[in-house]
């Protein structure tokens, strides 16, 4: 064993790994790569859905050679593969197309949406992170104490509530029986600052439950490990106070798992906020998406697909390039 | 015994009186792993703590920092250092304590620093956080315990990252971080045992000239008693958390009274099977031109570089280099695990196929592995006796009660007792597990047993004891073996003929016999003279131009070089030793070597330098 790892270390010393640069640039390659497959699965996903497009537009009376005609015209007879490459030649030119429903150019429909998801989304992460990151590391600092088990078992009890469950008690309690909070998440244009916290109250509050459990735990998990080291071990017997051990010995090495933690957390307030959206009516993406999907909207459909795919991967990566910036083995040979 | 004269007395500067350091066992009720342990070091003195792994020492040295690691307490007991109570400090004032009064050293340097942040910063953090003197003056200090610890480059290696260098290196820096804040007492814990033999050379010196010249107080923790014979006043041998025995180096060597370190004695003491000559036999095993290497057939990063040797029937082979030399590589290749990149293995004149999964049960069944952790080689969810009964019926068909006979008489050819059988891996001891390894590998009825480092994982003792039942199986069995250790004495207690393996090119092959007589390969020299000996003052008879050629490291470009030794060669020709491929060379004692330097240089420049090893009585020839 030792030989293996001194065997692998006086490797590392003549064929060293490849310069940093040529890792992340590798990574995005992958990353782009990846992309590219999820286009590929989006499109046959959303081609395997039941439904016709023209039959919900004209509707059930429509006679077969209308139905016919406006296959035609929305290209629906062409071959599966023909029409992927003209949607993926479409995308790469930042053309998504126009909406079978009515019409509009997918961009339009989508950019108003995706601007109030995302807002959502960063409401939540200015809500959660600190909060969060605070509390696992605190766990970790106090591991084996009362405020430790009282945290897992907080974290795991709103790790099993699932979000639709208490985004609905919400409303019940705080909107219906308290009326202190709307039911619906509707901003007007020029609200004021007051409406805008009591409009995005309940909605931020049900995606930070469903985020918050997973990081902190992981954020825990990650420093614990490190807490545990030889190194740390060490700094104790060098008279190393605990928070100066936790923030200056134990935290920079745990920076990678807990960036890892932290974006698939976040992953989730563009991809998984469908219910959280459809709940409060809030003019989000996914809820552009439940909508395009019940009126079989298939470009608007692959579009938020993507937007959404391409979110998570771009999180993910981020974490990853943390995470390699973090190791002082490529920094520094 | 607990109180003898000395300890009783306060002229101590460090003092322990019936320390008692409990661990929480699985039952919830507290276990002792250190009891009723008391020993003062006076000022400015080295004591040592010697015991194997188990016998309680770090947790004993850990307590002198107030320490102790999650899952135990100190329970019980007093530790003064100077004026200081230890064990009565609050949780602020041992953090005051700590690092300031007393530092330690641990094992392993390279798990010991932070790997994110430069060494210079670690080194100097106890002086900082203890505001004990400046940055720019703690730096200062710094550098200049790197250069009295004879680091190379003092100014600028601490601008280094631990992965940067080596662990020699390493242990002497975290030794600089140990010393910066003067403190009373340093802490050592085993801090040469993870360095290979001629690194641990230079460390040991470096060491100990810091510690005579700064007359630091010191607790020196090492299961080594030839290491401790080099650098410790007093020793306090430890067995199952208890001294058993107190007194002056001297003395602990050459009058042990107490029966455990009499057997640690003896467990150290040079052994030696009696010499055999053999009528020539045609080989059992021909490795030729072996070369092997990991990565894929074009990018192969090579750690083999065509080594050759033969193993006749009945013989045994010791394999010995250091980490990272290919020894391991080697046995892998024989088994099949690893298939070779070129070169030849043949089992009885006919070629091995290179992988195990084109090897017909019988090349399987003739050539068994016995690997050096026999924590992860047993299954730990299967009994002894299945394990043992697989083999059995892989090979012979064996099964039901003949089986189970065969498994009670292997039991006995390892002479652990039959119910064992019934037991769980988990359940035996580590050197009961490594004689369950043995017996696998003989229920196959092998006629070539590799032992890949099978004592190195065990304690002195027990490593020594399952070296005599190797000797013996041998014996009984007429087996051939090749057997692979980084540790000289152990190779030498067993083998017959002794292959030396450096950066993976076989700098020197020959009988044991030949081994201990000059001349030999500069790097079989080395080698030889690096291996700590039981004589107190061996340390500071290493010649220089040893240290010299020890303070370099082996690296993986070494094995690429025409010679492999190169770089730390004292006796190296500039544009021929770089250039040319060495020629074989057989020596008048039998065996051969790789070297550009005839006999009669290498007789006559080792004969100046080296201990000779041979006579009873060592000596140094004084030269020039």
């Amino acid at each position: 064993m030792a030989d293996a790892i001194a065997l692998l270390a006086a490797g590392r010393r003549r064929f060293a790994a490849p310069p940093l640069a040529v890792l992340v640039l590798r990574r995005i390659a992958v990353s782009l790569l990846l992309l590219f497959a999820v286009s590929v699965l989006v499109f046959a996903g959303t081609e395997m859905l039941p439904g016709d497009v023209a039959q919900m537009i004209l509707g059930q009376g429509a006679t077969p050679q209308a139905l016919a005609g406006l296959r035609a015209a929305l290209h629906l007879n062409e071959p599966a593969w023909l029409r992927y490459l003209h949607w993926l030649w479409g995308l790469l030119h930042g053309n998504a197309g126009h909406s079978l429903v009515n019409g509009m150019s997918i961009a339009t429909l989508v950019g108003r949406r995706l601007v109030n998801s995302l807002w959502l989304a960063l409401f939540t992460t200015v809500v959660t992170v600190p909060l969060a990151l605070t509390v696992g590391i605190t766990a970790a600092i106090w591991r084996g104490t009362a405020y430790d088990r009282v945290v897992n078992m907080l974290t795991i009890a709103t790790v099993s509530v699932p979000e639709f469950l208490f985004a609905t008690v919400a409303v019940l309690i705080f909107a219906v029986r308290l009326r202190w909070l709307p039911a619906l998440s509707l901003v007007m244009r020029g609200a004021s600052f007051a409406e805008l916290l009591r409009a995005y109250a309940l909605p931020v509050a049900t995606l930070s439950l469903a985020i918050f459990a997973q990081m902190a735990r992981m954020t825990r998990a990650a420093l614990v490990n490190t807490l545990s080291s030889s190194y740390v071990e060490m700094a104790v017997l060098k008279g190393v106070r605990p928070v100066r051990l936790v923030l200056r010995h134990a935290l920079p090495n745990a920076l990678g798992p807990v960036a890892n933690a932290v974006a698939l957390s976040l992953s989730f307030l563009l991809g998984g906020v469908v219910i959280v959206e459809t709940v409060f009516s809030y003019p989000g993406l996914a809820k552009l998406m439940v909508d395009a999907v019940s009126t079989r909207d298939m470009p608007l459909v692959q579009a938020c697909a993507m937007i959404f795919c391409t979110a998570y991967l771009l999180l993910v990566l981020v974490a990853d390039i943390i995470a390699l910036l973090a190791n002082p083995r490529l920094r520094h040979r | 015994m607990a109180h003898d004269a000395g300890v009783s007395g306060s002229h101590w500067h460090v003092e322990v009186t019936d320390l008692l350091v409990t661990a929480q066992g699985p039952a919830g009720t507290p276990t002792p792993i250190v009891r009723d342990l008391s020993f003062g070091i006076a000022r400015g003195e080295v004591l040592a703590l010697i015991g194997e792994s188990g016998s309680g020492k770090t947790t004993a040295g850990l307590s002198l920092l107030g320490y102790a690691r999650p899952g135990c307490r100190i329970a019980g007991g007093c530790v003064r250092v100077g004026t200081t109570d230890v064990l009565a400090l609050r949780r602020s004032q041992l953090a005051d304590f700590r690092g300031a009064n007393v530092s330690y050293i641990a094992q392993s340097a390279a798990a010991a620093f932070n790997p994110a942040q430069r060494l210079l910063s670690q080194v100097i953090e106890p002086a900082l956080i203890h505001r004990l003197m400046p940055r720019r003056e703690a730096e200062e200090k710094a550098r200049e315990l790197f250069r009295a610890l004879a680091l190379p480059d003092p100014v600028r290696i601490g601008e280094r990252y631990p992965h940067q260098v080596s662990g020699g290196q390493l242990q002497r820096v975290m030794a600089a971080m140990a010393l910066i804040t003067d403190p009373e007492l340093v802490v050592l814990d085993e801090p040469s045992t993870a360095l290979d033999v001629t690194t641990q050379v230079e460390v040991l010196r470096a060491f100990k000239r810091v510690v005579r010249d700064l007359r630091t107080t010191a607790l020196y923790i090492s299961h080594d008693l030839a290491v401790v014979a080099q650098i410790a006043d007093r020793i306090v041998v430890m067995h199952d958390g208890a001294a058993q025995e107190t007194g002056t180096t001297g003395t602990i060597l050459d009058d042990a009274q107490h029966p455990y370190t009499r057997s640690l004695l003896a467990a150290a003491a040079p052994r030696g099977v009696p010499e055999t000559t053999d009528p020539p036999m045609p080989p059992l095993l021909e490795v030729t031109n072996l070369t092997a290497g990991y990565g894929h057939r074009r990018a192969l990063i090579p750690v083999l570089h065509g080594v050759s040797f033969t193993i006749a029937p009945g013989r045994v082979l010791g394999v010995i280099g250091e980490s990272g030399c290919g020894k391991s590589t080697l046995a892998r290749v024989v088994a099949g695990l690893l298939p070779q990149a070129s070169g030849q293995v043949l089992l009885d004149g006919q070629s091995l196929p290179a992988r195990v999964e084109e090897r017909t049960r019988d090349h399987l069944r003739a050539v068994q592995i016995v690997f050096q952790s026999a924590d992860t080689a047993l299954n730990p969810a299967r009994r002894i006796g299945p394990i043992l009964a697989r083999p059995l019926r892989f090979y012979h068909g064996m099964r039901g009660i003949t089986a189970r006979r065969r498994v009670a008489e292997l039991l006995d050819m390892v002479r652990l007792p039959r119910a064992v059988a019934d037991r769980f891996p988990d359940e035996l001891s580590g050197g009961q597990k490594q004689r369950i390894n043995l017996a696998r590998a003989l229920a196959a009825e092998p006629r070539l047993l590799l032992c890949d480092e099978v004592t190195s994982a065990l304690d002195t003792v027990v490593g020594a004891a399952v070296l005599d039942l190797l000797a013996e199986l041998r014996r009984e069995l007429g087996l051939a073996m090749m057997f692979i250790s980084h540790d000289l004495s152990t190779v030498r207690a067993i083998c017959d003929d002794i292959m030396i393996l450096y950066a993976g090119q076989r700098v020197e092959l020959g009988s044991r016999a030949a081994l201990r007589q000059l001349p030999r390969h500069p790097y079989t020299d080395l080698l030889l003279s690096s291996v700590p000996q039981l004589r107190p003052g061996w340390l500071d008879e290493v010649g220089s131009v040893h240290l010299r050629e020890a303070s370099g490291e082996p690296s993986l470009d070494d094995g690429v070089r025409p010679c492999a030794f190169f770089r730390r060669c004292a006796l190296r020709i500039e544009g021929v030793c770089d250039r040319a491929t060495p020629p074989l060379r057989h020596l008048s004692k039998g065996g051969m070597i790789l070297c550009h330097r005839d006999e009669a240089e290498l007789s006559r420049v080792e004969a100046c330098e080296t201990v000779d090893l041979a006579s009873d009585a060592p000596t140094i020839h004084g030269c020039e």
